[in-house]
């Protein structure tokens, strides 16, 4: 590295007792807080870019460069508890009910045999990131309402985790897409605990918060109350793309 | 760069010689104080950061509420030892560290830097103090964000979110940096615990400092 000005002075080489000692260092100072306000002020549109950048290198969600560069294309873990909640496979239960004709509490077996949906689709957090490419398993979520019976009066879905705190709600029209699913694979493995396993829900058109972790009860109703994050300032319309004063590109 | 172990053996037959006073306690405690909040801050971090290690560790809520300390005491330390009457030397090392003259950007050419004589601090020191020192604003700042983001819009809470990660990025390699630099060079490491450094080393590695010292002596005597 040259000098700023590319200036060559050989005869003075004195660095502490140079003509004109310049503190250039407030001025790089003042450049790291400035470069820290534009990545603010950028960080949204910069994510999407490096996300897409990456991409290009990894295939597989998590791998490679990917994995290692902070800001995109992995999945971070987040919960809203203390601490991740385990339940084992044998001991897990999803209870259906509400305004149901025949509410029921299904096993994980009892969702295995039921008609499953394969996905390969994007997982999109509205903080940002965005894990290309998810392979999701599952059954889809009008499967199973058509098999409880969705009585007239009922016009949205909520869900609840058994972390104990965090709750979600689609409406029925939303509920009956055929890309939002009760998935208990996803990476091509059984979902594990940090993802929501045994089952959590994936709804692919809407941002990641819709997605409920550690699915524990679908409750039919009349009107959804706002899930967690909505109660804190997200939006309960979560389409990617088009809410949150995003600009995603959406899961299609 | 390499230390010339061979010379600093050779003609310094007993390292009691004659030592420089290099840090005073005041820098130490600044030193070594911040060194255990940012390695918390960088231990935790990762803990929230990577799934694999906050599986494993869990408490999410604890772990979080740590980093949140730490990281709010992070510049503390720095502040209150500029501050009063025993903060004349980190006062003084701070004007060193963040006077770069032009000419310095030259140390960064191995085959130009033989020419420049350097001080107390060489540029590629002065350049870690300043760009870690204002990473760690940016990450207090954004990290306030994150841990209290009702206030603020969303945008700039994902914003906040991108730079964080990257500037703890960046500031994650320039401490590991540093540790490597320091254990490659165990005598300017052991400086920042007893405070000294021996003569010979200073007129290698600081000339222009020690050149200093002198003539400061001799004006007092």
């Amino acid at each position: 590295m040259t000098g700023k000005n590319g200036e060559v002075n050989e005869s003075v080489e004195h660095a502490e007792t140079p003509s004109e000692p310049k503190r250039i260092g407030r001025r790089l100072f003042l450049s790291v807080i400035g470069l820290g306000v534009v990545g603010v002020a950028l960080g949204p549109g910069l994510s999407n870019i490096e996300s897409k950048f990456l991409n290009i290198f990894s295939k597989k969600p998590g791998t490679g460069l990917a994995s290692l560069l902070p800001g995109a294309s992995q999945f971070r873990i987040y919960s809203v508890t203390n601490t991740i909640p385990i339940v084992a496979n044998d001991a897990y239960r999803l209870r259906v009910g509400g305004l149901v004709r025949v509410p029921r509490t299904l096993t994980l077996a009892d969702l295995m045999n039921m008609p499953a949906t394969s996905l390969v689709k994007d997982f999109q957090c509205v903080t940002g990131w965005r894990v290309p490419n998810v392979h999701w398993k599952g059954v889809m979520l009008r499967d199973l309402l058509d098999a409880v019976g969705v009585e007239p009066g009922a016009k949205a879905v909520e869900f609840a985790s058994f972390d104990g705190e965090y709750t979600e709600s689609l409406t029925l029209a939303e509920a009956r897409r055929a890309d939002v699913i009760i998935a208990y694979e996803m990476l091509g493995a059984p979902v594990t605990p940090e993802h929501g396993g045994p089952v959590r829900l994936y709804v692919a058109p809407m941002y990641g918060y819709k997605s409920a972790k550690w699915l524990k009860s679908i409750t039919l109703v009349r009107a959804g109350v706002p899930g967690f994050w909505e109660r804190n300032g997200y939006d309960v319309e979560g389409w990617i793309g088009r809410s949150n004063g995003r600009t995603d590109q959406p899961v299609d | 760069m390499g230390e010339p172990i061979s010379q600093l053996t050779e003609r310094d037959p007993s390292p009691m010689a004659e030592s420089l006073r290099r840090f005073d306690a005041t820098e130490r405690v600044l030193h070594w104080v911040t060194a255990i909040d940012v390695l918390t801050l960088i231990v935790t971090g990762a803990i929230l950061y990577f799934p694999s290690f906050s599986v494993r560790v869990g408490r999410r809520l604890l772990i979080e509420n740590i980093h949140t300390l730490t990281g709010i005491f992070a510049l503390v330390p720095l502040v209150v030892a500029m501050w009063g009457r025993w903060g004349a030397m980190v006062r003084s090392d701070v004007v060193r560290l963040t006077t770069l003259d032009q000419r310095e950007w030259r140390w960064f050419d191995r085959t130009r830097r033989m020419k420049l004589e350097l001080g107390k601090f060489n540029p590629g020191q002065k350049l870690n103090a300043i760009f870690s020192t204002a990473g760690l604003v940016v990450l207090l700042a954004t990290g306030l964000v994150l841990r209290f983001p009702n206030p603020f819009p969303l945008p700039i809470r994902q914003g906040a979110t991108f730079v964080h990660d990257w500037f703890a990025f960046a500031v994650g390699l320039l401490v590991f940096g540093h540790i490597g630099f320091a254990f490659f060079h165990p005598r300017s490491l052991w400086s920042m615990l007893s405070g000294r450094i021996d003569r010979h080393w200073a007129e290698m590695h600081a000339p222009a400092w020690v050149r200093e010292l002198d003539r400061n002596e001799a004006k007092v005597e």
